[in-house]
């Protein structure tokens, strides 16, 4: 730092002189990003839901509410939404199976460290690689077949293939690949809480059950209603591992291929726009209600 | 929630600076063939879709054999993997190369505002084939690189087990053929490609192919339904439902996959796939391969004959365009000739030659041996059918509605093909009323 003293001397007078500036200053790098890749694309999606614009046409029409009206007089565009339930249902099974693993390996077990590796992993893996990986995971003779076949199960099931049993394998495709990322902020929260408190409960004598309601159960609440938030707004705007692996054929089509579809395939830019902001719309309203039923509070453990 | 009134304004002020860019006049909006090679110079950037051919370096060779001819011109190449997609997004800038594969979702009537005029069609025309595709008053914008027929990829061991020798003349015949083929072999009769998709859209070709109508496409761009008894596309589209319906296409389509595809048919594991013919080549790429002799992949067109005869459509593949914005636009349009006339692209790739009577490839040979006859669909209401085809999200030419019909045929799905063709009927006759037909 010696070698540079004007810029050192600079940024110190200025930071006594105006500290309000260099807080923004700091902030610049990261707010520039903010708005250029989140806050003007919203913006033009916005822009593009009042217009008829096809993806290409250097003149865009401005057409008012039309895509709105149009979105909601073909209530088939919401039926896909029932897709959603299965993403929902598998989130929350995703969330207990996460949080039973966190709590288990929370305690010191064996190969404590490599079952941590095993569950987190999945979730380092590219979305694509997922896909293709269960590709070969479902299809009739594969991996899910053999094992089965070891067990002496014969079930001739098509597991994409059918429409019944689709979005069970897709979502179960979901759960192994966030499984590992729900666990490792439970694993956080629950390793945040005080040491000093699971030695007071061992001392009192408390079994592993009441540590865990008494004790881990409060202190990962933010954390647990967060990943309630996240699961409920995943399962409504599900894309990557269906699109790539039926592309929505079957009765897999989520509400976002769907949109995608409008958009890059019958050119619908206008009305795609539409879509995605009334989906956003739709999140925001349940984040913001999911705060309004479960108020944050701050546990105070001690 | 402060940032929203900056971020409209920074994204209006971005909005006006995109549209804003394209007024500065590029100079003449026409590529003309140049008179004379050697006074032509420049540097001419390529868009392409086929990667395979810029990475193995395929491409290079073409560009070193054409600077022979136009010593004073650089040919750069640019593979673009997801062609459609990246192209339509740069077409809003001005640099979308010097030549380009025009992308299918461009409208034909914004073909002047984006691509140079390439001569009339009475200069052009006359010359190549496919010409009216890109014609907008008179003036051609785009000239199609090869042609391609459709038809059934066939292997001959596999027919010829089933005791078949002659092709079917109706799609019952056909059906009657799988049929043998699965009770005699042990092939599977018909391959869908389901999963990939993209494989179904070439059931579009049947359009022209039944009726043997070279109006056939125009008449699609109207309220009638497109489906209707006797037409091409319920032919074709019937055929497939049927194939399904009496199991004689892969068992689990949801898994099925193009790469291996091409394998499977070569080693007679599947008798038959509905293909455009460029995929002859891949086809006995893959037999050889496999150790098979390339001459088991056969090819025959779709079952149906007017007069005794077979019909076949020769359709085009991505036609090549001039960038309107070009600063080297004679060197752009010397190229594009150059691919067309000279440097045997479609010969080496099987293809139909664009250029007016040139023969055709050996691997069509069995379809000129057997009198088929081949027809070029006109194209004149290209427009209104894009207009309805994406009004109404039916999507003829996309996969989407024949996965459908697969499910339904299959059972994974409620109806039955009147049920699904009279739902895609009404969606299309809907969209053509206020699309003003």
């Amino acid at each position: 730092m010696t070698s540079r003293p004007a810029a050192g001397g600079f940024f110190a007078a200025m930071a006594k002189r105006r500290p309000q500036l260099t807080a923004w200053l700091y902030l610049a790098a990261a707010l520039a990003l903010l708005i250029t890749f989140t806050y003007v694309p919203v913006a033009s999606m916005i822009w593009y839901s009042f217009t008829n614009w096809d993806g290409v046409s250097p003149d865009p029409q401005f057409v008012g509410w039309s895509n709105y009206g149009q979105l909601f007089s073909r209530p088939e565009l919401f039926q896909v939404f029932f897709v959603s339930l299965y993403y929902l249902v598998a989130s929350f099974v995703q969330i207990v199976l996460a949080l039973y693993f966190a709590v288990v390996l929370s305690f010191s077990t064996w190969f404590r460290n490599l079952f941590k590796g095993v569950l987190f992993f999945p979730y380092l893996i590219n979305g694509v690689a997922v896909a293709f990986i269960f590709l070969y995971f479902f299809r009739q003779g594969g991996t899910l077949d053999s094992v089965l076949a070891f067990f002496g199960v014969h079930t001739g099931q098509f597991w994409l293939g059918d429409p019944d049993w689709v979005n069970v394998s897709l979502s179960g495709v979901s759960v192994w690949r966030f499984l590992g990322l729900n666990f490792v902020l439970f694993l956080g929260a629950i390793q945040s809480i005080p040491q000093e408190l699971h030695e007071a409960a061992s001392l009192d004598g408390a079994s592993r059950w009441q540590v865990f309601r008494h004790i881990i159960a409060p202190g990962i609440k933010p954390v647990l209603s967060l990943s309630v938030i996240l699961a409920i707004s995943g399962s409504l705007s599900v894309f990557e591992i269906p699109y790539i692996m039926t592309g929505g054929s079957g009765e897999s089509l989520t509400f976002v291929i769907q949109t995608v579809k409008l958009a890059f395939q019958f050119n619908k830019m206008g009305l795609a726009s539409a879509a995605a902001v009334v989906l956003l719309a739709m999140v925001l309203l349940i984040t913001w209600l999911q705060r309004r039923l479960v108020p944050e509070e701050r546990t105070d453990l001690t | 929630m402060k940032l929203r009134p900056l971020a409209i304004a920074l994204a209006a002020a971005l909005l006006a600076a995109g549209c804003g860019g394209g007024d500065a006049d590029p100079g003449s909006t026409d590529a003309l063939p140049p008179a004379d090679p050697a006074s032509v110079t420049g540097e001419v950037t390529v868009l392409t879709n086929r990667t395979d051919l810029v990475t193995d370096g395929t491409m290079k060779k073409y560009a070193d054999e054409f600077k022979k001819t136009y010593p004073g011109v650089t040919v750069k190449f640019e593979g673009i993997t997801d062609y459609e997609g990246e192209v339509k997004i740069r077409m809003n800038t001005e640099n979308y190369g010097d030549v380009l594969l025009i992308p299918n979702t461009i409208v034909r009537d914004d073909y002047p505002k984006f691509f140079a005029n390439l001569g009339s069609v009475s200069s052009v025309g006359g010359k190549y084939l496919f010409t009216d595709k890109s014609t907008v008053s008179g003036k051609v914008y785009g000239l199609a690189g090869f042609g391609a027929v459709n038809g059934f990829v066939y292997n001959k061991e596999v027919w010829a087990q089933a005791g078949l020798t002659q092709w079917p003349t109706t799609p019952e015949g056909f059906l009657a053929a799988l049929q043998a083929i699965k009770d005699k072999t042990q092939a599977i009769p018909y391959y869908t490609n389901y999963k990939d998709g993209w494989p179904l859209t070439s059931w579009s070709s049947v359009v022209g192919s039944v009726t043997c109508d070279t109006k056939a496409q125009d008449k699609l761009a109207s309220a009638t339904d497109p489906w209707a008894a006797g037409s091409d596309l319920r032919a074709g589209d019937g055929l497939l439902f049927n194939i399904v319906k009496n199991k004689l296409s892969e068992p689990d389509p949801a898994t099925t996959n193009w790469e291996d595809s091409k394998g499977l048919i070569a080693t007679g594991k599947v008798g038959s796939m509905w293909l455009g013919s460029w995929a002859i080549a891949q086809m006995q790429d893959a037999a050889k391969k496999a150790g098979k002799d390339p001459a088991t992949i056969g090819y025959m067109p779709f079952p149906a004959q007017v007069n005794g005869k077979y019909c076949s459509v020769l359709s085009p593949d991505y036609q090549y365009a001039v960038n309107v914005h070009s600063k080297s636009k004679p060197a752009a349009r010397a190229w594009i000739d150059w691919m067309l006339d000279k440097s045997g692209f479609a010969e080496a790739n099987q293809a139909v030659s664009t250029v007016k009577g040139a023969p055709l490839p050996s691997a069509l040979k069995p379809f000129t041996d057997n009198g088929v006859q081949f027809i070029e669909l006109s194209q004149e209401k290209a427009g209104l059918f894009n207009k309805i085809d994406n009004a109404s999200e039916v999507g003829l030419n996309k996969q989407d509605y024949r996965q459908r019909l697969v499910d339904v045929a299959r059972g994974a799905a409620p109806g039955d093909l009147n049920s699904v063709l009279g739902e895609l009927a009404r969606k299309w006759s809907e969209a053509a009323k206020l699309a003003g037909s």
